[in-house]
């Protein structure tokens, strides 16, 4: 069955950064916050509740729509596989995502995008993250509500 | 192609020290890669280095020629728990070596910027802001929000610098205490962390440095990555699971209120007692239970020490209330609760808000308001300046304390600006709760504590921690406790290089771990080299002290540390002070061990010989 990043218990969030760290580590090898796919920021301050930008797993994404070189693929199970040879560096997919689920590292001059490894919720000291199987039914219902 | 010029110009290579070093008075900004600086490693030691090549030794602590340093270590966001950025100035409450460390967001800012230390000297003429970048160093104007309490002018700059990034920048600045001088005014770092102790926040007040924002987005390619993992899952596994990490993240720090209180060590009423009828009602738990709203960690720590607690106040009638989150600890339980005779959960908070707000040391600024409680009781104070009816357990008075602290012009308040010592000297009353010109912490343990402020080179608690070898019924007698703390000290100084936060002591205590992380970033140290730095870091700040005109002969402690008994029974004078003889003469051959670290260290030995 297909898997799917979760950040649905935000309200435990502690505002570590493990997550961040995690993603950048694993799958980029390097100390960054510029190459992890999942980011965490305060609403301004932090007395307000803590925000996540991850990919959602759309099963139609914007981004791999918005694509002029078809570098994003839809993978199975929502969200999208980076093609990076197919790049060509514009942004587009960036812009499309209307929930900040696609970043863009400058360094290296490609999108930053989530595998759904759930690499971040392993280092996740308060469960706030969670990988989980959704079956393929569900993402297509998703996808149409 | 211009983003690999960038990289290149950056470089990304950690081993070598890269400093930004910043001039207020001409709005200069200078990079250097100091390969020659690397036996100091980062965090403390080579902050301290920085500090000795940039201060005058003998003008003021806010002359506008003294330098500010902050320094992160090599471990800095890159290994759990490794949050702490540290200060290095003059202080202008002892008039010697100020350090101070502080969690937050900083240290991760300023790695993600480039910069393993910043260093700012110069004072500008108007009230400015510094904006750190990976790319870019600004000195903006601060005017439109100078005199603003420490929350409005966070929230200006967090509106202002929108570009550096919410979550990855960090944001710390003064109040009106450190623009008025308040010689223990802090630094607020983000919104619950600081820079508390030896005023640090009135050094940057005289540099009309109001804030400073930091922000970068650089990315550090690991070379060895299967290996990094390796050591990273230890050092997460040990932060997340272990035992010794337990305390932090559940009750927190303030787990230590009601075993201090228990065994008479919790400072009350200006410690004219060791324990204190409303310890329940301020005790870890009873916050916990009642008013914790969440906790919070500093970046790239899963602990997540931080509690904040509810503070709810009807301001008018007709069930009208305002709230704010606020962070407490076990120091200001001590400092704005036990030691002033407070024991209203919600008094205290609020007298927590106002210190943040304010922008004061929380630690030295309640025992100032303790002394000066005391000396109005025994007419030592002329009452028509002190204004505010201070009497112990009064929290209103004690706000309004806390805003003549900052603001009132009665010489009573113009001498509270410079501490607790300066108070007794002026009025007498031999009770002001300091150790050489530092308030002390909340540990009234035994002679490890005292000792450990006495001896320790910023007379922190932090030092070596005196207070911990107290709870431990060692049966040391005062001269075997001078050794102890001397090695506990040199060890913390390599320990703060690294630079991880002290709660995380028994996860970073472990020497072959340590080397292994570091050997994963590039930095092989062998053991002889970590004890080389720490011994050497350890002689450097007690050759900068000697050379400001410290003197372990000139320490005297108050009579109340005496008079009030501890878990390990009364304190006796006259074995104090031959403790205090052999550390002196521990301390100067730890100087003999090695020439002054500078010409300026050297030609300041001569003069004072």
């Amino acid at each position: 069955m297909p898997k799917q990043l979760k950040a649905s218990q935000l309200e435990k969030c502690i505002s570590c950064g493990s997550c961040m760290l995690a993603c950048a580590r694993v799958r980029q090898q390097s100390l960054s916050l510029e190459r992890s796919a999942i980011r965490i920021r305060t609403a301004g301050g932090f007395r307000s509740s803590l925000i996540c930008d991850v990919c959602l797993a759309c099963h139609e994404p914007a981004c791999a729509a918005a694509c002029p070189s078809e570098a994003l693929e839809p993978r199975p199970g929502g969200g999208v596989v980076l093609r990076k040879e197919r790049c060509i560096g514009c942004r587009r997919c960036q812009e499309a995502c209307t929930v900040h689920g696609i970043h863009y590292d400058d360094q290296l001059g490609y999108p930053i995008v989530c595998a759904h490894c759930g690499v971040c919720a392993r280092y996740c000291p308060h469960g706030c993250l969670s990988l989980e199987e959704v079956p393929v039914e569900e993402v297509a219902y998703a996808a149409e509500s | 192609m211009q983003r690999k010029a960038e990289n290149i110009r950056h470089g990304t290579d950690l081993g070598v020290p890269r400093i930004l070093r910043v001039d207020l008075n001409s709005g200069r900004v200078e990079v250097k890669r100091r390969p020659d600086l690397a036996p100091w490693l980062g965090g403390s030691p080579l902050g301290t280095r920085l500090l000795a090549e940039e201060i005058d030794l003998q003008a003021p602590a806010l002359a506008p020629q003294q330098p500010i340093v902050f320094a992160i270590g090599p471990l800095t966001a890159a290994f759990p728990a490794v949050t702490k950025t540290s200060a290095h100035f003059k202080s202008p409450l002892t008039g010697n070596l100020g350090e101070s460390h502080a969690g937050g967001r900083l240290a991760m800012a300023l790695r993600f910027a480039g910069y393993d230390a910043l260093v700012i000297v110069g004072a500008s003429h108007r009230p400015v802001y510094l904006t750190v970048s990976s790319n870019d160093v600004r000195v903006k104007d601060a005017t439109p929000f100078w005199g603003r309490g420490t929350e409005e002018t966070g929230r200006i700059l967090r509106e202002n610098e929108v570009r550096l990034g919410s979550g990855k920048r960090s944001i710390i600045r003064i109040g009106p205490a450190g623009e008025a001088g308040v010689a223990y005014a802090g630094v607020n770092v983000d919104t619950y962390r600081h820079f508390g102790r030896l005023g640090l926040g009135a050094v940057m007040g005289a540099k009309k440095l109001k804030a400073i924002v930091v922000g970068g987005d650089l990315s550090f390619p690991i070379t060895d990555v299967k290996r990094y993992i390796r050591i990273y899952d230890r050092t997460h596994d040990l932060a997340v699971n272990s035992p010794a990490m337990q305390k932090y993240h559940e009750i927190g720090t303030t787990q230590n209120v009601l075993p201090l209180n228990a065994m008479g060590a919790l400072p009350t009423r200006n410690l004219q007692a060791g324990s204190f009828e409303g310890a329940e009602e301020i005790s870890g738990e009873a916050f916990a239970e009642d008013l914790l709203l969440r906790k919070y960690a500093c970046f790239g720590c899963p602990v997540g020490c931080i509690h904040i607690g509810l503070l709810r106040q009807e301001f008018a009638p007709g069930y009208e209330y305002r709230y704010a989150g606020v962070s407490y600890d076990y120091e200001l339980i001590f400092s704005l609760g036990s030691v002033l005779g407070v024991s209203n959960r919600t008094d205290l908070l609020a007298l927590i808000e106002r210190v943040e707000e304010l922008g004061l040391d929380a630690m030295s600024a309640g025992v100032v308001l303790a002394w000066l409680t005391e000396a109005r009781e025994k007419g030592l104070v002329p009452e028509h300046e002190l204004g505010a009816p201070l009497a112990f357990g009064a929290a209103n008075a004690y706000l309004e304390g806390l805003n003549r602290l900052v603001k009132d012009k009665a010489e009573v308040w113009q001498v509270a600006r410079r501490g607790s010592a300066a108070l007794a000297a002026r009025y007498g009353g031999d009770f002001a709760l300091q150790v050489a010109g530092n308030e002390v912490s909340g540990y009234h343990t035994g002679y490890g504590s005292l000792l450990g402020h006495a001896i320790g080179s910023r007379h922190s608690h932090l030092d070596a921690a005196g207070y911990s070898l107290d709870q431990q019924k060692t049966n040391l007698t005062p001269n075997e406790i001078v050794e102890a703390l001397l090695r506990e000290e040199q060890e913390r100084c390599v320990f703060t290089a690294l630079h991880a936060c002290l709660f995380a002591r028994k996860l970073y205590g472990d020497r072959a771990l340590v080397r292994e992380a570091l050997a994963t970033l590039g930095f092989e140290r062998t053991e002889e080299e970590l004890d080389k730095l720490g011994r050497d870091t350890l002689r450097l700040k007690h050759r900068l002290k000697a050379a400001m005109g410290f003197t372990l002969a000139g320490v005297r402690l108050p009579q109340r540390f005496y008079q009030t008994p501890t878990p390990n029974g009364p304190l006796d004078e006259e074995s104090m002070q031959m403790a205090l003889a052999v550390a002196r003469q521990r301390i100067e051959q730890l100087l003999a061990e090695a020439p002054p670290e500078t010409p300026k260290l050297a030609q300041a030995m001569v003069a004072s010989s």
